[in-house]
């Protein structure tokens, strides 16, 4: 991945199983939200290619490149929601542009989101008119609309107190288990990463490349790198 | 998303529901299927009509094991039923729902709504609207003569060499306003220029009068419409580009983080603004009036006739520093007027995308409206004064 001649990252192999809560973590500016963004299609890698179960995503149809993105749901890091909008209005809108559901099935599927997420209630609200944690909530309501196969969540954590992390962590496990949602968390809240995690991928800025991945908990016990059993016991480790 | 119990299957997939009556008042209601979006959900008026039915229903069992996949409008299928039954006072009994549902069931009821939160779109009188909207302008009034207010300390505080900006940001905005202006006020100039020489062309050719077309394009441009054309394109290009800077600064809370750390942003950023425009203007203006007249000249030599050497004769005998200085100081006028119109909008627009585009739109006709009605008052005065 490169933003120009400037490479972010090279050399990276790995899999995403479904069912996973898979994390990419790593220290600041290795290049975790770009990768996000590369396999969400926002991106074209600079060299190399991206699977959706069998298809290459950037070697087939627009269209079909349409239908892989329509399975995912994407929260991003600062919310993204729509400021003209209402909070109702921003979920519903991939309901209305997607299925041919009635007004009322969609108001209420609007509702049941929010209800989710805690926020209940604030269906007519604009996003400035609520705090940040809240904006981060509905924007999470947002990416559920659809119920999508893989959901994908952008330092879902920054930003919220510790309750309303925690919330979203228990939240983030309902889903797998309820939906059968693959999840894949870009983070560094080391909590979440171990309360979460199944399996993950550790990105180094130095030498700008993967170094590990498996599931966090092995990582921070077996790991042979000191670089990451550091990131995984907070620095308190030498 | 959802959650298939046997392999997956290919072809017909509906969803189904059966509702059946047993002996000890309870309504069985048997769901299976494919409860997903993409289908076609049975009407759930059902429901509701077999509860009105003569028989009464004690309670409800909902049956639904043989559900292959569910989603959303599954989970909004059941809420229904459960606040249907609610609100009947009737007991509902979901012993067997797919693996998950009653979950997201749990999380949803989990935080209730707080109560008094919920904003409802209510329709208001005509007379309300109109006693709010005089409100809203009155207080608009109020913060825009706060404004000017603020600008003019802002001045004083510039001339007393105290006010906190970088002398940079001043030359950056002159080169905004000014050289890259250039080429639009040409093309518009020249234009107008050719309009008026056009127009004119018609009627004072039929007295023979050809030659005072020169007089008309070089009095039109030197004293009204160099100024006035200018000032417009500069209305919407430079007003529009301050009122987005500053609205999209207030959005991400840039001018938050210049107030707290002591710096004024009618200093910092206003000013160099307005002084950059004000000193710009009048050079655009000037430039423009040679524009429109070069435009009066090639209708003039390419139409009517006349020689380069007469045009510029006549032009210079008609005009005096008199007219070129009267137009000069409507466009200072001018400037100041687009470059106060452009930072006040953009400074009160409101925090999300469409605000900083409403914010644009009209900074463009707030200063046009200024142009026009300062434009109307410096002809009256320069009327009376005999200028």
């Amino acid at each position: 991945m490169s933003y120009g001649p400037v490479v972010i990252q090279r050399n990276l192999d790995f899999n995403i199983c479904r069912g996973e809560v898979f994390i990419i973590m790593g220290g600041s500016g290795c290049g975790k939200s770009t990768l996000l963004k590369h396999l969400i299609g926002l991106i074209r890698p600079a060299s190399g290619e991206i699977f959706y179960e069998q298809e290459d995503f950037w070697k087939v149809d627009q269209v079909d490149r349409d239908r892989i993105i329509r399975k995912t749901g994407i929260l991003y890091q600062s919310g993204a929601l729509w400021t003209s909008l209402t909070l109702s209005e921003n979920i519903a809108l991939p309901l209305l542009q997607y299925t041919q559901l009635d007004k009322n099935s969609v108001d209420e599927i609007v509702s049941m989101k929010l209800a989710l997420v805690g926020l209940a209630g604030f269906e007519n609200y604009y996003p400035s008119e609520i705090s940040g944690g809240m904006q981060k909530r509905a924007a999470l309501a947002r990416a559920m609309a659809l119920d999508p196969e893989i959901l994908f969540f952008d330092e879902p954590s920054a930003g919220l107190d510790p309750i309303s992390a925690k919330r979203l962590d228990d939240l983030i496990l309902e889903l797998k288990e309820s939906l059968g949602a693959t999840i894949v968390v870009v983070t560094h809240e080391l909590a979440s990463i171990f309360a979460i995690g199944t399996d993950s991928v550790f990105l180094d800025t130095d030498t700008k490349t993967m170094i590990a991945g498996g599931d966090p908990k092995l990582l921070k016990e077996q790991s042979c790198d000191p670089k990451i059993r550091s990131f995984l016991s907070r620095g308190m480790e030498n | 998303m959802s959650q298939e119990q046997l392999s997956s299957e290919t072809g017909v997939s509906n969803c189904d529901i059966r509702l059946c009556r047993l002996d000890d008042g309870t309504l069985l209601i048997d769901m299976k299927g494919h409860w997903v979006i993409d289908n076609t959900i049975p009407d759930r008026s059902q429901i509701s009509n077999f509860l009105e039915s003569s028989q009464p229903i004690h309670q409800i069992k909902i049956q639904s094991s043989d559900i292959k996949r569910w989603d959303s409008v599954f989970l909004i299928f059941i809420i229904y039923i459960k606040k249907l039954c609610k609100d009947r006072g009737i007991e509902c009994r979901t012993d067997e729902l797919p693996q998950g549902v009653p979950n997201l069931l749990r999380l949803i009821a989990a935080v209730p709504e707080v109560q008094g939160l919920r904003k409802e779109k209510t329709k208001k009188s005509v007379l309300f609207r109109l006693g709010e909207l005089t409100l809203l302008n009155y207080a608009n009034f109020c913060r825009q003569l706060e404004f000017l207010g603020e600008l003019c300390l802002s001045f004083k505080r510039m001339l007393n060499r105290t006010a906190r900006y970088r002398s940079s940001d001043v030359w950056l905005m002159i080169e905004e306003c000014g050289p890259k202006a250039l080429p639009i006020v040409t093309l518009i100039s020249i234009l107008v220029g050719l309009i008026l020489a056009f127009v004119g062309a018609v009627q004072l050719s039929m007295f023979g009068a050809q030659l005072y077309i020169a007089n008309l394009v070089g009095l039109g441009m030197a004293r009204e419409m160099g100024a006035m054309m200018t000032a417009v394109i500069m209305a919407g290009r430079t007003g529009a580009a301050y009122a987005a800077q500053l609205g999209t600064m207030k959005v991400n809370e840039e001018i938050d983080a210049l107030k707290t750390m002591g710096i004024s942003p009618m200093d910092f950023l206003v000013l160099p603004r307005v002084v950059a425009l004000v000193l710009m203007m009048p050079l655009l203006c000037l430039y423009a009036d040679f524009m429109g007249i070069l435009g009066g000249m090639v209708v003039g030599v390419g139409m009517l006739d006349l020689t380069f050497v007469e045009y510029y004769t006549q032009t210079k005998a008609a005009l005096g520093m008199r007219d070129f200085n009267v137009g000069l100081f409507k466009s200072a006028v001018f400037g100041v007027l687009v470059a106060v119109a452009g930072c006040m909008r953009g400074m009160e627009s409101g925090r999300s995308s469409s605000a900083v585009g409403e914010a644009a739109t009209r900074a463009v006709v707030t200063g046009i409206v200024w142009i026009i009605v300062s434009d109307a008052i410096l002809t009256v005065v320069y009327n009376a004064l005999g200028v």
